[in-house]
């Protein structure tokens, strides 16, 4: 039954690794802005748009209005 | 879509001056070229976004010539080396994500910068750019001229490596994870199973959970005993001394339980109670980190002046750098930074932000000039008197209040209720503990321990932060900002209310105007927007904006709505003398028209006169804010309502009959009168509000119980005050008040809760049967309770009108 030793030791150690890389991500300043971030990952997206395409969803929209 | 307003900016647009540009409407030529820079750089699905997310971009010329001296944007800049620069801006426009999605792909638009990235909350944006391809100046520019101009002054000279204190965070990820791995290792302690396996690892268990205690305990907790001695030293008993007694007790009750294998002792309770205090502590401070209540006149000088040298060229200085005898010059707009005498033969100088009054003083070559005072019109120069630290303004921010500390006026709820918390606590443990000692003193010991560590004040202490907390919260989403938690216990206690009134009470922005005299015909007040079109004097721009454009039936005329001015000059002080469409006209003050007017009327106003007729006079009224008799009425009913004004007494009558009887009024009175009127009304004991607008009466506003700054920028306006209200939440006022009185009933009515949970706990501890089951379940039971309680209680005080 001694493995209990181990798989408590085990299981301290990784949250101890956790604790280690919130620590970092505090002192990198993850944590200073909690809000910008979450705005910011939904304009991957736009950044992508090549202007191809707006001039084919223009084409699309101008077809549309002629009908 | 809405033709009414501005694509870009949102405005209204008026109908003849209205640009159509690749189908869409723009008001302003400003706007329409915001929209041409981002439709060229592929970048239009800025619009997509928000609706009419932009800002006319504004004119800075020469605003920022001070960014070419390189010693001073080394103080600006954060990081600096040969092809790497950061700096961090602030820009009060940045208001929506389509702000954020054009400041974060500002390299699209300017070569050389590399990456940009905005700090929401903070309003700034940090910009990394290659200082050999491009200048922070043309990124000033480029920034303005898409409507996001930033905001540089002397505050942010030689903010090279601002510290960001984050030690509250690190000491809540201690705490939490000491919680949580505790929580773990203990649960085989709850079910007390008598299996072979649990009780041969009991003491690794508890041992380790003893280890894991340790950071929480130490470091976590280290801000309890901290303000718990500091308070045993200044007498003054606060709530930390019960929750700093209850924590030590219990880590060491806990500790010996352990050592001399007793039991497992209540580190689960410690280490949860220290992550949930923690907690509602973190919840308080967070509010609204763009708005930095603690500026001093820094934050409104400009960073740098343009000096004039011997030689007679040009050069920007910082503004420690000025010394007497230098020649400065001033630009329209620009904030006189030191006392000085004028040069030029004239200026007109707006002192509203020193003394409140709106309109401009005109001054002659020779006249003295205050620092503080904002050049309207023409480039002037002027010589420097004394250097900066000694001006006007400086001595205004030195005076005492200003130094004083807010957190001494008052008491806090908590506080006052642990005054008598602690000593009863004390009593209750010493008596169970005498009790106990003559039947058993291991039991004896055992309850008094017992006690301080279930009346540990837990729930008391998370009622006032996660309350507050919340109340911040709703209020700041309503645009009224307070500095801190105990504004809104002294807003509870306000008895007397003390309004400024030019920019308090009336609105800068229109004035009433009336018209008194001879009709004029629609051609004559054609003429006269004409005329006035070319001044820049505030009277003659509020004029042309009051102004209606007649629509006239004779269309030859109408189309000459622009109509040459063939001579126009303006006399400081005086007037406008033109001529126009063969019209000779005179627009300015009575003597200047050669009217003859009983000087007892006090009124601001315009006199017209054509080809040497006299027509009559624009009157101008203040205006005052919407819903103000409303607001004083129910005001009037629970609060003494007093009046100040650095006005003269022209405006008297009016407002006696806007507001209710018994207002107190008082007129005539300088910045320094009004801060003495304050201190002598809470000498005779009553609890002042002020609410006032600016710097002008910032004395006073320091000076008072509780002062509320009015604000129709709330980013750029905000002097050392308590709380910043939006100017179009005026209204609202009386609602603030009522909520702030709510919340703290509410905090008083979990008072009541967490004592009752006291008493429970307390019963189970002074019988000597406080298992740590027991302590377990009521120590986050009573938390949860408390926490929930209030943060429902305060949404639905905030709810009722």
């Amino acid at each position: 039954m001694s493995v209990i030793y181990l798989l408590i030791t085990i299981s301290i150690i990784i949250a101890i690794g956790f604790f280690i890389a919130f620590i970092t991500a505090v002192k990198t300043g993850q944590y200073d802005d909690d809000y910008t971030p979450s705005v910011r990952m939904l304009f991957d997206d736009e950044l992508m748009k090549s202007p191809k395409k707006v001039t084919q969803l223009e084409e699309i929209e101008e077809k549309e209005q002629d009908k | 879509m809405d033709t009414q307003n501005c694509f870009h900016c949102g405005l209204d647009i008026i109908k003849e001056d209205e640009i159509i540009f690749d189908a869409k409407s723009f008001c302003c030529n400003g706007c329409k070229t915001v929209y041409e820079i981002f439709s060229l750089n592929d970048m239009s699905c800025y619009y997509d976004f928000e609706k009419s997310p932009g800002a006319t971009p504004q004119d800075i010329k020469g605003k920022y010539d001070f960014l070419d001296n390189e010693s001073i944007v080394s103080k600006l800049l954060e990081f600096e080396e040969n092809s790497t620069a950061i700096i961090s801006l602030n820009i009060p426009h940045i208001h929506c994500s389509s702000c954020i999605w054009i400041l974060e792909n500002l390299q699209r638009l300017q070569k050389g910068i590399s990456t940009s990235q905005v700090n929401f909350p903070e309003k700034k944006v940090r910009i990394t750019y290659n200082p050999e391809i491009v200048t922070i100046k043309s990124i000033v520019y480029l920034l303005s001229s898409i409507g996001y101009e930033p905001y540089i002054s002397l505050e942010n000279y030689e903010t090279g490596d601002n510290k960001v204190d984050r030690t509250l965070t690190y000491k809540l990820g201690v705490a939490f994870f000491c919680f949580g791995n505790v929580m773990l290792l203990s649960f085989p302690e709850y079910f007390e199973v008598k299996e072979y396996w649990l009780d041969q690892y009991r003491g690794f268990f508890r041992w380790l959970i003893f280890a894991l205690a340790m950071p929480s305990f130490f470091y976590s907790a280290s801000g309890y005993y901290v303000s718990a001695y500091k308070s045993i030293k200044t007498k003054m008993l606060n709530i930390d001394i019960p929750i700093a007694l209850g924590i030590m007790v219990m880590f060491v009750r806990s500790a010996f339980d352990i050592i001399m294998d007793y039991g497992s002792g209540f580190f689960d309770s410690l280490t949860g109670l220290i992550f949930f205090m923690l907690l509602g502590k973190m919840f308080q401070i967070k509010t609204y980190s763009f708005l930095s209540f603690e500026r001093d006149f820094k934050s409104y000088f400009p960073i740098a002046i343009t000096k004039i040298k011997a030689d007679s060229s040009e050069e920007s200085v910082p503004i420690y750098e000025v010394e007497k005898g230098d020649r400065l010059l001033i630009r329209n707009q620009e904030l006189i930074p030191v006392d000085g005498i004028l040069i030029s033969e004239q200026a007109e100088i707006d002192y509203s932000f020193v003394t409140g009054e709106a309109v401009a003083i005109a001054k002659k070559s020779g006249d003295k000039v205050f620092a503080g005072g904002k050049q309207i019109g023409k480039v002037i120069e002027m010589e420097v008197l004394h250097s900066v630290s000694q001006s006007y303004l400086t001595q205004l921010w030195s005076n005492d209040v200003f130094q004083k500390n807010v957190e001494q006026k008052h008491k806090t709820i908590t506080d006052s209720i642990s005054r008598y918390f602690t000593p009863i606590l004390l009593l209750i443990a010493f008596s169970s503990f005498g009790y106990w000692i003559f039947i058993d003193a291991n039991i004896a010991f055992n309850v008094f321990t017992a006690v301080l560590i279930v009346a540990c004040p837990c729930a008391l202490a998370l009622t006032a932060p996660f309350t507050f907390g919340n109340v911040l919260r709703i209020m700041g989403k309503q645009k009224f900002y307070l500095k801190n938690a105990l504004v809104i216990e002294q807003l509870a206690k306000v008895d007397t209310i003390v309004f400024d009134k030019t920019g308090t009470i009336t609105t800068n922005k229109k004035s009433n105007i009336s018209y008194e005299g001879d009709e004029l015909s629609d051609e004559n007040l054609l003429l006269i927007k004409n005329v006035l079109r070319a001044s820049n004097h505030p009277l003659s721009r509020m004029l042309y904006d009051y102004l209606p454009l007649p629509i006239l039936e004779n269309k030859s005329t109408s189309n000459a709505k622009k109509m040459k001015v063939d001579y126009f000059e303006e006399i400081v002080g005086k007037g406008i003398k033109s001529q126009i469409f063969g019209y000779h006209i005179l627009i300015g003050s009575a003597a200047f028209v050669e009217k003859i007017e009983n000087s007892n009327l006090q009124q601001t106003s315009v006199h017209i006169k054509i080809d040497e007729v006299y027509y009559g006079k624009f009157i101008f009224n203040n205006q005052y804010r919407d819903g103000l008799e409303e607001l004083f009425n129910v005001l009037s009913k629970q609060y003494k309502i007093k009046v100040l004004s650095g006005d003269n007494e022209g405006e008297r009558s009016v407002l006696e009959e806007l507001l209710p009887k018994g207002t107190e009024l008082v007129f005539n009175q300088k910045p320094e009168q009004k801060l003495e009127f304050i201190k002598n009304l809470q000498d005779s004991g009553s609890n002042v509000m002020m609410v006032g607008d600016g710097l002008n009466d910032a004395g006073a506003l320091a000076q008072s119980n509780v002062g509320i700054s009015i604000s129709e920028n709330v980013n750029v306006f905000s002097p050392a005050c308590d709380a910043i209200l939006d100017a179009t939440e005026f209204k609202k006022l009386n609602y603030f008040l009522n909520f702030s009185k709510n919340s703290i009933t509410t905090i008083k009515m979990s008072f009541a809760l967490s004592l009752l949970y006291n008493v429970v706990g307390l019963s189970f501890a002074v019988t000597g049967n406080l298992l740590p089951l027991v302590a377990a379940i009521i120590m986050p039971l009573s938390t949860i309770t408390i926490v929930s309680f209030v943060t429902v209680m305060s949404s639905y005080y905030s709810k009722k009108k």
